[in-house]
């Protein structure tokens, strides 16, 4: 009985933690193979890039042409104006619709059959419009926006353009958001006799919002890390953009130009660090600003 | 003694499932009344019907009477009928919200703005459930930092927040340790003045311990919840009328 004991509590024990051990190695190697890989890549656009980098290169607009001479202050700002537009469009619209599929379609499913196959086919929609290429997007939008509703090449074109393309990712992440909100706080409202708007707006929407607020920081990553989309609704004038209806020319788009259709690389690579270290700055801002949000909404932890 | 809630031939259905079958019984103002039974017997579906959170299953429909005060339920609108029956669930459910935005919720959904009278309310609700004297230094923590027997007394502060008439609890300490039960107990005594009382519970000793009437459920083999029998709990625990009640109250079976 003593001996039994003994060999129970010991025998693999060695082998146990070896096994441990060597586990946490591969998991750690991976980890840090991943964030080498990553590493390498920014800081290599960086410090690439950082050789032009200058406050002229930030300041002076491109000078077009094949010498690709000049800076990129217009991309810059017309980066800015998109994204602005985009999320704009797309967010309002992706955030009620997903409310709308995960709050009130299952009356509707209940009520009438032509509801039913309505909500399956957007369902559905969603899903595959999620995994299309951003090219369809962008020739959708050249047809419909760019030459029949004859907007040209313009911010409205390429704003509306990719709403369309971010608006299945929004739908999805806040989809998922209002999903993960217990039914219990539902309830609760409800019992306390608020109606099911306002149970929505005061207690199920806050509490999805930070999960919003990622999809709206993926669709923002996404219009600027865009070009094929942006190359065929946009345009790629590399002047300011005075209104709506002008063309412009995002700094991914100024990238991709730059390194296919002139001898500057190195501003090519230049533009792309600025493009890097935007995206991280955007991605700090916003989980700042949701951070804040969600204390100011949940109280103090 | 004046009755408060009354049902007559009541019978719950979900789809073609008949959970509640004919259940008669006259619940009494101001008093606290237990439901008690096994587990399956059907005693949350019927505290919810009386705030009628089971229409929120789809599949449910009615049949018989139910009456708030001789007033239909059914002829109540729904948002009117849950300020006047007030819920406290299983599980503590405060809202991700600060202490205060957790009790001011039901006065701002009925449309009560000003602040000077929702920090009034808020107060009285908090003293009421007993909360107030561990949290009034700081109304602007989140409810779900409070520990799990102050969220529930959070929730039954929010629940007085909006001045019901009844208060319906579904196993309000089922989820609690003893010491954070008996609190809530002894709350429940000290609420009964102003409220009618209707408490599902699991455990008998709660039943003994803190009712004035006790409603004891069983199940048919076809599994519909029906009652068994009511009365004063003394009585029903002391001298029950039914083989069944004495066999669950004695502890031989449930």
């Amino acid at each position: 009985m003593e001996r039994a004991k003994s060999r129970i509590s010991s025998s693999n024990l060695l082998r146990r933690k070896v096994g441990q051990g060597i586990a946490f190695g591969l998991f750690w190697l991976a980890a840090a193979v991943a964030v080498a890989a990553l590493l390498f890549i920014i800081g290599y656009v960086v410090v690439q890039g950082s050789q032009v980098i200058n406050l002229a290169f930030l300041t002076t607009r491109p000078a077009g042409g094949v010498s690709g001479e000049g800076g990129m202050s217009t991309t810059i700002v017309t980066t800015i104006y998109l994204v602005v537009l985009v999320i704009a469009i797309a967010t309002p619209l992706g955030v009620l619709a997903a409310v709308y599929m995960v709050e009130y379609a299952s009356e509707a499913e209940r009520e009438s059959a032509l509801a039913r196959w309505l909500i399956r086919i957007a369902r559905s929609g969603v899903e595959i419009l999620a995994g299309v290429p951003s090219i369809i997007f962008g020739l959708f939008g050249f047809a419909l926006f760019v030459s029949f509703m004859k907007l040209k090449f313009s911010l409205l074109s390429a704003g509306l353009s990719g709403a369309c393309l971010v608006l299945p990712v929004i739908i999805r992440t806040s989809e998922e958001a209002l999903k993960a909100v217990p039914r219990s706080y539902r309830e609760g409202s409800l019992a306390l006799g608020a109606t099911k708007w306002q149970t929505v707006v005061q207690v199920v929407l806050p509490t999805a919002a930070p999960g919003i607020v990622t999809g709206i920081v993926l669709s923002v990553g996404r219009v600027i890390a865009e070009t094929a989309i942006f190359w065929v609704t946009l345009g790629g004038s590399y002047r300011l953009p005075t209104g709506l209806l002008s063309s412009g020319r995002t700094m991914a788009l100024h990238v991709y130009m730059l390194a296919s259709e002139t001898r500057a690389f190195d501003k090519a690579m230049g533009t792309a660090a600025i493009l890097i270290v935007t995206i991280i700055v955007i991605n700090l801002l916003i989980n700042i600003t949701s951070r804040q949000l969600a204390q100011r909404v949940m109280g103090k932890q | 003694m004046e009755t408060k809630l009354k049902v007559k031939d009541f019978s719950v259905y979900y789809g073609g499932f008949e959970a509640m079958h004919e259940i008669d019984i006259e619940i009494p103002a101001h008093q606290i009344t237990a439901i008690i039974g096994p587990s399956g017997c059907g005693k949350s579906t019927f505290l919810r019907a009386f705030n009628r959170m089971n229409d929120l299953i789809p599949t449910s429909h009615v049949d018989g009477e139910i009456y708030m005060d001789d007033e239909d339920l059914y002829d109540i609108d729904v948002v009117e009928l849950r300020k006047r029956v007030g819920m406290v669930f299983q599980r503590p459910n405060p809202f991700p919200k600060s202490i205060f935005d957790n009790v001011a919720y039901g006065p701002r959904a009925h449309g009560l703005r000003a602040r000077a009278q929702l920090e009034e309310i808020v107060e009285r609700s908090l003293r009421r459930a007993v909360l107030w004297d561990e949290v009034n230094d700081d109304l602007e923590k989140s409810g779900l930092a409070l520990s799990g027997g102050q969220q529930q007394r959070l929730c039954i502060a929010r629940a007085l927040a909006i001045e019901p008439d009844v208060i319906l609890m579904d196993e309000p300490a089922s989820a609690l340790d003893p010491i954070a039960t008996l609190r809530i107990e002894e709350l429940i005594q000290s609420l009964k003045e102003s409220y009618t009382i209707v408490i599902v519970t699991h455990n008998m000793q709660q039943a003994a311990r803190a009712s004035d009437y006790t409603a004891f459920f069983n199940m048919m083999e076809s599994r519909a919840g029906y009652l068994v029998e009511y009365g004063p709990t003394k009585q029903l625990f002391t001298n029950p009328q039914q083989k069944a009640t004495e066999d669950y109250v004695t502890g031989r079976f449930g």
